[in-house]
């Protein structure tokens, strides 16, 4: 299964860890990028970028 | 068999955890994106896999207030209703709600121009707080200590763009321990309590400020006050905010909707999540 994505804005590693799940969001080691994880399947995962924070966020 | 869904729009500890109790009892569950789903007036309900019984819980409250208004256009059940998101989701509204239910809760005021801002808070006296009605994790939440403060504060807000912000919301200071005390309610219990520290050189409470939690215990005038506050915004799943004024007791300032639960989580024995499911699948039955 595909764990390891480059970031589109620094180009470290990410890796996703075992327990993550789809809508997760993923952030670059290196540089703070948030990605959120589009799908997972036993095959393999995608990562889109997150969203940024709204003012409407939060509880 | 009950099918209950989770809406998220971002996966949180708490939509993961959720997600996670639901399959660990057995439960016929699924957890779906809010921004894969689009409704409109021909929409059927039997054209949506979304269960019986679906948990609202994305971030952004817009969304999800929206979304609730949606789903309850097409019949399905929703916690928390659309009405009650749109009460807690709204500082104004909530307080309303509150004062018209006789529950104590700070003093304040509503002006609608800036120039009227002023002069209440000149005429109401020193501190007080401007929030902004619709917000959360603390942002936007200036504290009024002289008048100098508050006309730049004003200015400030008169010159963002969004037109909440020509909305003022100025309450008294509840003079207090710096802590508040969150409670969650679940239909008509109260579940857990905790203590919410502001952390250092901060005054705010927000777990998402760096407030640090501890078990509170949840006291006959906790659970009464939490149980009446959740009936006054409509009921459901809800985080009562409450604050320990000195001279008055327990106030109540804010309802969250949409609770996040992660703090009380890491000290509180109680089953959160089980207990949510629970609600959710006895509604569900309904």
């Amino acid at each position: 299964m595909k764990s390891n994505f480059e970031c589109q804005e620094c180009g470290a590693d990410i890796s996703i860890p075992e327990d993550a799940v789809k809508g997760e969001i993923i952030t670059c080691p290196d540089c703070g990028a948030e990605y959120e994880i589009a799908s997972k399947t036993e095959n393999g995962a995608e990562l889109k970028p997150a969203e940024t924070v709204g003012e409407d966020w939060g509880q | 068999m009950v099918q209950l869904c989770i809406i998220y729009d971002k996966v949180r500890f708490e939509e993961k955890a959720l997600y996670e109790k639901a399959q660990s009892m057995g439960i016929k569950s699924q957890i779906v994106d809010a921004k894969s789903i689009t409704i409109g007036t021909d929409s059927k309900k039997k054209d949506f896999m979304l269960g019986d019984i679906i948990l609202q819980r994305t971030v952004s409250h817009y969304r999800g207030l929206y979304l609730s208004a949606s789903l309850e256009f097409l019949d399905f059940n929703v916690i928390n209703r659309f009405k009650v998101t749109e009460t807690c989701g709204n500082k104004l509204m909530t307080s309303i709600a509150l004062a018209k239910n006789n529950i104590p809760t700070p003093k304040t005021q509503f002006a609608f121009s800036a120039e009227s801002a002023l002069e209440t808070i000149k005429k109401t006296g020193f501190p007080l707080v401007l929030k902004p009605i619709v917000g959360s994790w603390g942002r936007g939440i200036f504290p009024l200590r002289d008048n100098e403060t508050a006309s730049m504060v004003l200015e400030m807000r008169e010159e963002d763009d969004s037109p909440l912000s020509r909305i003022y919301y100025v309450q008294e200071m509840i003079d207090r321990p710096p802590r508040d005390i969150r409670c969650i309610v679940i239909g008509d219990q109260a579940v857990t309590a905790i203590y919410r520290y502001a952390a250092q050189s901060e005054w705010r409470t927000n777990v998402a400020r760096g407030g640090k939690v501890e078990l509170a215990p949840i006291t006959k005038e906790v659970e009464d006050l939490s149980i009446k506050t959740a009936k006054a915004v409509g009921g459901g799943i809800l985080g009562v905010d409450m604050m320990e004024d000195k001279n008055y007791g327990l106030v109540v300032h804010e309802v969250n909707g949409t609770v996040e639960f992660r703090g009380a989580a890491s000290v509180s024995n109680a089953d959160i999540p089980g207990a949510m499911i629970d609600y959710a699948i006895a509604l569900g039955k309904k």
